[in-house]
C-alpha cells in the first residue's frame, strides 16, 4: 500500500475583513487539499459570502494570507501578486459560481456564447472547436444542443444554473467557489443539480468550496465543514463528525433544527 | 527505540479514551459514556464489544472510525507503514484511513439519494482506484452472495426494506478486503440464511488477517464468530 503525501492546494491564514468598523470574517485559517470539498455553513450574515470573496480574490482581505499552488508557478500569495496575474489566474484555474446566475451569465448573448466566450478568453481562437466544446458542456449538464442558439434567459433557473456551472467549467478549472448554487430552486431541481454537481466533481477531481445553508447539501456534497458564526469558524471538521457529534452550542442548535441529515 | 521481537502488533490500539456528551441545548447537561477505555484487537480476531443497551457499545465503535470525537486517548491504528492516531489526526489522515485500512458497517444504511445499489457498494473500490467494471464485478458477485434480487441492483435503496438496505450496507462494506471492519448490529434484521452469509463473511475476513470489532445483539451469532468479549460497562452518571 502506497499513500502519496499531497501539498494542498489552498492555504489559508488569518483571513480577516472588515467592513469600515463592521466585522465581516475574522481569522480564519485551513489548507484545502487537491479533490477536496469544504462546505461552509453558518448562520445569515456570519461572514459566509465574505470569506468566499476573499478567498477568490474578489475582496481584498483587511489582514491574513491566501496561498493558491497553482499549475505551472509554483504557490502564489493571491494578494502579493499583480492584479493581471491574479486575473489570469481566476480565469484559468478557478471558477466561480453565483448563487443568482445573473451574476454568473451574460443575459445578452446565446447559451452557446455564455460558454464560448470563456474559451477565447483563455486563447481558444478556432469557431469549429469553440462550438463544439459548448455543445459538449451543454451536453454533459443536461441541456440539449437545439437550446445552443437560445439566450439563458429563456431557461428555467435551473437550466440557468447549470448553464452557469458549464461555463465554468470549460476551462478545467482546478478549483471551483460555490456561494448557495442551490439556493431558490424548487428541490426536485435542486436534486438534479446536486446529482450533477457530485458526478462532476469526482470525475473531475475538483476542490471546491461551497457556502450552503442546507445541511442535506453539505453532507451530500461537502468532505469537511466548516460553520461559522458571528464572522468566525466556530466549528470545523469532517461532515460527518460535524453533523453526528457537534459540540459547539450553535452547531448542536444548527443540527438539532433540522429534522434529519 | 524499535521492538524487534516477533510478538503480533495490534491492528487497532485503544488508549485510556474517553467520550462525554455535553448537551448545549439541553441546559449544557454532560453525559459521560466512558473514560480509561484501553483494548488492544489483532490481526485475524474478532473482539465483541459486549454491554446493556445504552453502555456505549456504537459510541465506542463511532469513536473508533473518528465518527464521533472522544475528549481524550488515543485510537492508534495500523495504517500501511505507518500508524494514525484517529483521536488527533487531520481530516485528511482520517479519510486516508477510512479509504484503505478500515470499513465501518453502521447499523442502519445511511442512502445516497438517487444512486443505485451497485454503484453503491462498488463505489468504496473505484475510490481506491480499482477499474470501474472490476469494482462492480465484485459488487455484484457480494450482491448476489447476500440475496439481493438483480432487479433492485439499478435501483437506489430508498425503498428498500430494512433487511434489503441492511443487506446492501453490509456488501458496501466488505466491498474492500480493510484491514480494520468495525460492525454495528451486522446481523440484526436479518433472516437465518442471510445471518449465516454475513457470518461467513466475518469468518472469511477474519481468515485474511482483518481485525473485527463487532456488536452482536444475537448471542449466537457472537459465539459463531467472536475470539472474545470486551465489556463496555456504563459510566455511573455523577451529580454534577
Ligand atoms: N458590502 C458590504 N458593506 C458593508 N457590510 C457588509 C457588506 N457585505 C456584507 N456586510 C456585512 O458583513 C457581515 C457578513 O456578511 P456576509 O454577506 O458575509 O454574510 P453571509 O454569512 O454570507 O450571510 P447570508 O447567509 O445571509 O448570505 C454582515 O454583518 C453584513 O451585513
Ligand atoms: N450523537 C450523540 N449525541 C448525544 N448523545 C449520544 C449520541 N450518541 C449516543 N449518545 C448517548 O450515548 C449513550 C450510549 O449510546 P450508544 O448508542 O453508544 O449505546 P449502545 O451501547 O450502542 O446501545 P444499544 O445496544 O441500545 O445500541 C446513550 O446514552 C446515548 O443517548
Ligand atoms: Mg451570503
Ligand atoms: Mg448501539
Amino acid at each position: 500500500m502506497t499513500m502519496i503525501p499531497q501539498t494542498p492546494l489552498l492555504r489559508v491564514e488569518g483571513l480577516t475583513h472588515y467592513y469600515g468598523s463592521r466585522l465581516g470574517c475574522r481569522d480564519v485559517s485551513f489548507d484545502l487539499y487537491p479533490g477536496e470539498v469544504l462546505g461552509i455553513v453558518g448562520e445569515s450574515g456570519s461572514g459566509k459570502s465574505t470569506l468566499l470573496s476573499c478567498l477568490s480574490a474578489r475582496q481584498d482581505p483587511s489582514s491574513g494570507r491566501v496561498l493558491y499552488q497553482s499549475r505551472h508557478d509554483g504557490e502564489i500569495d493571491l494578494y502579493r501578486v499583480s492584479e493581471p496575474r491574479r486575473r489570469l489566474l481566476m480565469r484559468t484555474e478557478w471558477g466561480i459560481v453565483h448563487q443568482n446566475p445573473r451574476d454568473g451569465l451574460r443575459m445578452t448573448v446565446s447559451a452557446g456564447a455564455n460558454i464560448g466566450e470563456r474559451l477565447m478568453a483563455v486563447g481558444a481562437r478556432h469557431y469549429g472547436d469553440i462550438r463544439d466544446q459548448a455543445i459538449d458542456w451543454l451536453g454533459r449538464v443536461e441541456i440539449s444542443d437545439d437550446r445552443t442558439d437560445d439566450l439563458p434567459r429563456t431557461f428555467s433557473g435551473g437550466m440557468q444554473q447549470r448553464l452557469q456551472i458549464a461555463r465554468n467549467l470549460v476551462t478545467q478549472p482546478r478549483l471551483i467557489f460555490m456561494d448557495e448554487p442551490t439556493g431558490g430552486l424548487d428541490v426536485s431541481v435542486q436534486a438534479r443539480l446536486l446529482d450533477l454537481l457530485r458526478g462532476l466533481v469526482s470525475s473531475l477531481g475538483l476542490s471546491v468550496i461551497i457556502v450552503t445553508h442546507d445541511l442535506a447539501v453539505a453532507r451530500l456534497l461537502a468532505h469537511r465543514l466548516m460553520v461559522m458564526k458571528e464572522g468566525q469558524v466556530v466549528e470545523t471538521g469532517l461532515t460527518d463528525q460535524v453533523l453526528d457529534d457537534p459540540h459547539h452550542p450553535y452547531t448542536q442548535l444548527l443540527v438539532s433544527s433540522v429534522l434529519q441529515v | 527505540m524499535t521492538n524487534q521481537t516477533n510478538a503480533p502488533r495490534p491492528a487497532v490500539s485503544v488508549r485510556d479514551l474517553e467520550k462525554t456528551f455535553v448537551l448545549h441545548t439541553q441546559g449544557g447537561a454532560r453525559l459521560p459514556v466512558f473514560a480509561g477505555l484501553t483494548l488492544d484487537v489483532f490481526p485475524g480476531e474478532c473482539v465483541a464489544l459486549h454491554g446493556p443497551s445504552g453502555a456505549g457499545k456504537s459510541t465506542l465503535l463511532r469513536s473508533l472510525y473518528a465518527n464521533y470525537k472522544p475528549g481524550s486517548g488515543q485510537v492508534l491504528v495500523r495504517h500501511g507503514d505507518s500508524t494514525v492516531d484517529m483521536v488527533s489526526a487531520t481530516p485528511h489522515q482520517i479519510l486516508a484511513v477510512r479509504r484503505h485500512t478500515m470499513g465501518y458497517v453502521s447499523q442502519f444504511l445511511r442512502v445516497i439519494p438517487r444512486v443505485s445499489t451497485l454503484d453503491i457498494v462498488a463505489e468504496p473500490l473505484i475510490t481506491l482506484g480499482t477499474a470501474p467494471e472490476e469494482a462492480r464485478a465484485r459488487a455484484r458477485a457480494l450482491l448476489t452472495r447476500l440475496r439481493i434480487a438483480e432487479r433492485l441492483w439499478s435501483l437506489a435503496p430508498a425503498t428498500f426494506s430494512g433487511g434489503e438496505q441492511q443487506r446492501v450496507n453490509i456488501a458496501r462494506g466488505f466491498s474492500v478486503p480493510y484491514p480494520v471492519l468495525l460492525l454495528d448490529e451486522p446481523t440484526a434484521s436479518l433472516d437465518a440464511a442471510n445471518r449465516a452469509t454475513v457470518l461467513e463473511l466475518i469468518t472469511e475476513a477474519k481468515q485474511r488477517g482483518a481485525a473485527v470489532i463487532g456488536i452482536f445483539h444475537d448471542a449466537d451469532a457472537r459465539a459463531a464468530v467472536a475470539d472474545r468479549l470486551f465489556d463496555v460497562l456504563p459510566v455511573p452518571s455523577q451529580a454534577a
